[in-house]
């Protein structure tokens, strides 16, 4: 039994520890309920793999905003670090007239130095955003805070006000030091505040059509976005702003006037999408542009959405378009493939999505977790009145809106709602991962160095989906290691044709000829050949 | 590519924009996995050494393990501490290092975080080790890290007895483990006993086995480190890099030291061997000196597409300095030679470099960034570029060849496994190098001018 399995693997933590992990670490079904404890703080020294509140709020919200100058207000590293490094792809373009800058190939940094942490680094930070604004003029300003801002007590907020007043730039801050919250996911929480407050509704420009969408928590690695927008382009679906791959300050400040919120990552954009709802009357959708089934539903529930009957039979004709174009390299890869187990360990999102992808190609899940996601990322959105915030998420500010005097409208009427449920179409609602998982898959939560190590040595999956950091742990063992955060420098694995190159990938690092040299001919053979002990 | 750099120089001062550096601890951090045994801890939030793992594993394409303090909100107001001590119980108990080797961030330094008196209030088990030093990311780069753990090794190991080893210390200086096997070899070469703080060679260049080794068979022991003290001298090599640790060594055990440059391009090998020499009294033996021959052979051969190149350096300050000497000897111009570390010792050995050969024009610069570095080259150009991987924008920018030597080197293979040090580095300089801009001929010549042979 896989409770057996995990019971096994937990049970060489001290007693104070394995308190903390059984409850973040379970087993699916066998009698249990499917709950489990996430969000929690990591244990010191268990070599967790999690990243930092800036890393969720600079690296992953705000740094794909192409048109944005990012200025990081700390010593070099956070800067340097989350420099080219996660792939989210943009250049500048031209839409409608209105051009929007792309600085992704740029670093910024007030790079503190001794003295900015004892006298203040406020005074350096003004300097540096006049001079980013006299050398790139750009549409706006976003200063990240890192660790020992916090600390020394320097005002970024008032910085941001004091750049619009004095230098006539729009600037927003944020107050994402590495240490608040557990993870990168109080990042996220942070980025999403302030672009409700501050560029969410600032834009006027409509959508030219009524089949208009967000594309929300989409961060356009290798290229993700691009090909989720050129499907619902072919449908006539119209794309408004992208939050926030390959998307711009320019076309995110109107993306209140589209009709519809379409939420990829639920994890990192749920808040945006929450107090769009509550503040613009916008309804979102949980869709999954990964995996063929998967990218076929979503596009048919936002069909359903708008109910038009040619809208309908239009996603129906580019379905099975893009489905034809593909059939015989998917049965080609799935031939490769069917029978294969996988474990997947991602950060807040993917390791959901990419399941439903390996199901398309018949590999099975023995192992999922996330880094950072919380309890309705696993179990669901009704878990959510449960949740209780603890010390260390208490901090992170939550914030209220209200409906919009002018902007507020109402799409759907609630019967509308009802009827679009009963067709399968949850508006508003995320099922979370643990919903179609088989009985006695293995979860975790915050899956560390040790964990790792054990669970693939019992559960001995075909490949294991994660990070850098785990990927040569993993390869050194013997055991292909596919990165699901950078794609290997690989992608886009979105929509039907990505879905193909995701195959091609896996069956690349699965049958690559070098794994069966890993043993030398001499280790496999006897080293000397002859007779024992006088033996005729 | 590039677009909105003018070519006007920027009058900056405080916005510093695609930076030749990064902070302390990645420096640190490398150092300690150049311990046998040993496993790096830093203490601050937990996002430091998520980064900084994953940019040593992009270079090295080999795991790298750190475990973190993980700071929260509450730890970042009323001290580390405790942290720290549930973080070195928890690494006894599931991982085993022989050797917990502590660096800080800029959290724990801004908070003040005594972490002399943290360790030794800390229980730790019989025959284990917690060591530290502190790197503060707002001062430096990531080479002070680097120095400074060296240095947090020899202040908590290094043992005088009174009996000489006879060995020497060798400090490799921020290198790859490719150019610290070739160290090893002419070491060994010239029959010098010695112990080289740090060795991350097996460890971050370790071979394909099907098993994982948590602490892999590299790394200078502990033991090893502890005799350091007994050492009859030092070699540090980069001044800028090793030359603080080697201080430390003579302050607490006064083993004298012999700072050199980076054994990068033939002199600066001349004078590291001729120093092998002085302590060995041997023979160089003949297949070093053939060595040698063939790249002094090598160097002629390539002369007619090297002499009179401009050159754009940068990266690590000894680094820098090394590629730019063997640069000259091979008859090219180090047109601009840019560090993003601070210190006014490479600005100084940088201008010496260039008088030794009588050029001129050239631009030497500490502190400074890429960006600052295109605008140079945007207003007279060079014929190649020498750098790690974040200068491939600039090649694009102004189709310029790039030819990656240093640190961080995140979109090759393989080059860590290779050295740069020795004669036998050199061959490989030369071979990049004149590969770089001879390809470049390649495919700019017109049709009519592409050469069969050259």
């Amino acid at each position: 039994m896989a409770s057996d399995l995990r019971e096994k693997v937990l049970e060489k933590y001290s007693a104070r520890v394995y308190k903390n992990r059984k409850e973040h670490v379970i087993a699916i079904g066998e009698g249990n309920k499917d709950t489990i404890t996430a969000n929690t703080r990591a244990i010191p020294g268990i070599i967790t793999q999690r990243g930092c509140c800036y890393a969720g709020c600079k690296g992953v919200v705000l740094g794909p905003i192409k048109d944005a100058a990012i200025i990081v207000h700390g010593p070099i590293g956070c800067a340097f670090y989350a420099w080219g490094t996660r792939r989210h792809k943009a250049f500048a373009d031209e839409k409608d007239g209105e051009k929007a800058d792309c600085y992704l190939e740029y670093c910024f940094s007030t790079d503190m130095q001794e003295p900015d942490i004892v006298f203040g680094g406020e005074k350096k930070l003004k300097q540096a955003i006049t001079e980013v604004i006299d050398i790139f003029h750009p549409a706006i300003v976003l200063i990240c805070s890192t660790c020992p801002v916090g600390l020394i007590g320097d005002d970024i907020h008032a910085v941001a006000r004091w750049t619009e007043t004095e230098l006539g730039t729009k600037a927003i801050a944020f107050s994402c030091e590495g240490y608040k919250g557990v993870s990168q996911s109080a990042g996220h929480h942070i980025a999403n505040n302030q672009l409700i407050r501050y560029i969410i509704g600032t834009g006027d420009k409509e959508p030219k059509t009524q089949y208009s969408v967000n594309l929300l928590g989409e961060y356009n690695i290798g290229g993700d976005g691009w090909e989720v927008e050129r499907l619902l382009k072919r449908c006539g679906i119209e794309v408004v702003s992208v939050f926030t791959g390959g998307g711009s300050y320019r076309d995110l400040k109107n993306s209140h006037l589209a009709h519809l919120n379409l939420v990829q990552c639920h994890r990192s954009i749920n808040y945006v999408a929450e107090m769009m709802q509550d503040k613009y009357g916008i309804d979102w959708l949980k869709v999954n542009f990964v995996g063929i089934e998967s990218s076929a539903k979503s596009l048919r529930d936002i069909g359903e959405y708008f109910g038009d009957e040619e809208l309908k039979a239009r996603i129906e004709e580019v379905i099975a378009d893009e489905i034809a174009a593909i059939t015989d390299e998917l049965d080609y890869y799935k031939s490769k493939l069917k029978g294969k187990s996988a474990a997947l360990y991602v950060g807040g999102s993917r390791s959901h999505h990419y399941q439903l992808l390996l199901k398309d190609f018949g590999v099975r899940t023995v192992l999922a977790g996330y880094e950072f996601a919380h309890r309705d990322d696993y179990e669901g959105r009704e878990v959510i009145p449960d949740i209780k915030p603890d010390a260390d998420s208490k901090n992170i500010e939550s914030i209220e809106v209200e409906p919009d005097p002018k902007y507020y409208k109402v799409l759907l009427t609630q019967e509308q709602k009802e009827k679009l449920l009963e067709k399968g179409v949850a508006l508003n609602y995320y099922e979370g991962m643990f919903k179609g998982m088989e009985e006695g898959a293995i979860i975790t939560d915050d899956l560390n160095h040790f964990e790792t190590e054990e669970f693939l040595k019992v559960l001995k999956p075909d490949v294991f989906f994660s990070g850098i950091k785990d990927k040569f742990v993993t390869q050194k063992n013997g055991m292909l290691s596919r990165q699901l955060h950078s794609y290997d420098y690989s992608g886009p694995y979105a929509g039907f044709r990505g879905a193909i190159t995701f195959g091609h990938d896996l069956v690349m690092g699965l049958y690559t000829p070098a794994w069966s040299y890993i043993r030398a001919p001499w280790q496999k053979v006897p080293s000397i050949q002859g007779t024992l002990g006088g033996e005729a | 590519m590039l677009n909105y750099t003018p070519k006007q120089i920027c009058d900056r001062k405080a916005l510093r924009i695609n930076p030749a550096k990064t902070c302390q601890p990645v420096g640190a951090l490398y150092a300690a996995l150049g311990v046998h045994g040993c496993l790096p801890h830093s203490h601050g939030s937990q996002g430091c050494v998520a980064f900084h793992r994953m940019y040593l594993t992009r270079h090295f394409k080999d795991p790298v393990m750190a475990s973190s303090s993980s700071f929260t909100e509450g730890a970042s107001v009323f001290g580390g501490g405790s942290n720290l001590k549930t973080a070195t119980k928890n690494i006894f108990d599931l991982y085993d290092p022989e050797i917990i080797a502590v660096h800080t961030t800029c959290l724990s330094e801004t908070i003040g975080d005594d972490l002399n008196a943290l360790i030794t209030d800390m229980s730790i088990p019989e025959g284990k080790y917690v060591v530290h030093c502190n790197t503060p990311s707002y001062k430096g780069s990531h080479v002070t890290g680097f120095t400074n753990m060296v240095t947090g090794f020899i202040n908590y190991l290094a043992t005088k007895t009174g009996t000489s080893n006879e060995k020497v210390c060798l400090m490799p200086g921020f290198v790859n483990p490719g150019d610290m096997r070739e160290y090893k070899k002419l070491l060994n070469a010239m029959k010098v006993p010695f112990i080289m703080l740090p060795d991350t060679t097996g460890v971050l260049d370790g071979p394909m086995t099907g098993k994982y080794e948590m602490f892999p068979k590299g790394g200078t022991l502990i033991n090893d480190i502890k005799a350091l003290g007994d050492c009859k001298e030092t070699i540090a090599l980069g001044v800028q890099t090793s030359e603080a640790s080697a201080e430390a060594l003579k302050k607490k055990c006064s083993v004298p030291f012999k700072s050199l440059p980076l054994p990068m391009g033939v002199e600066a090998t001349d004078e590291f061997m001729l120093a092998l020499q002085a302590f060995s009294k041997e023979d160089v033996p003949a297949n070093i000196e053939e060595e040698r021959g063939q790249l002094v052979d090598m160097m002629i051969d390539i002369h007619p597409y090297t002499y009179g190149k401009k050159v754009a350096i940068y990266g690590d300050p000894d680094t820098v300095l090394g590629i730019a000497a063997f640069a000259l000897e091979l008859g090219m111009i180090p047109k601009y030679m840019l560090t993003g570390t601070p210190g006014s010792q490479f600005e100084s050995a940088g201008k010496a470099l260039l008088d030794k050969f009588g050029v001129e024009g050239c631009t030497v610069k500490a502190d400074g960034d890429l960006f600052l570095l295109h605008q140079w080259i945007k207003n007279e150009k060079v014929d190649l570029l020498i750098g790690g991987t974040h200068g491939k924008t600039i090649a694009r920018a102004e189709d310029i060849p790039l030819v990656r030597m240093g640190f961080p080197i995140i979109d090759r293979y393989i080059h860590s496994y290779m050295p740069l040090v020795g004669y036998k580095g050199a061959m490989r300089m030369a071979e990049l190098i004149a590969n770089a801009l001879m390809d470049y001929q390649d495919s700019h010549c017109e049709e009519k001018d592409l050469e069969v042979v050259m």
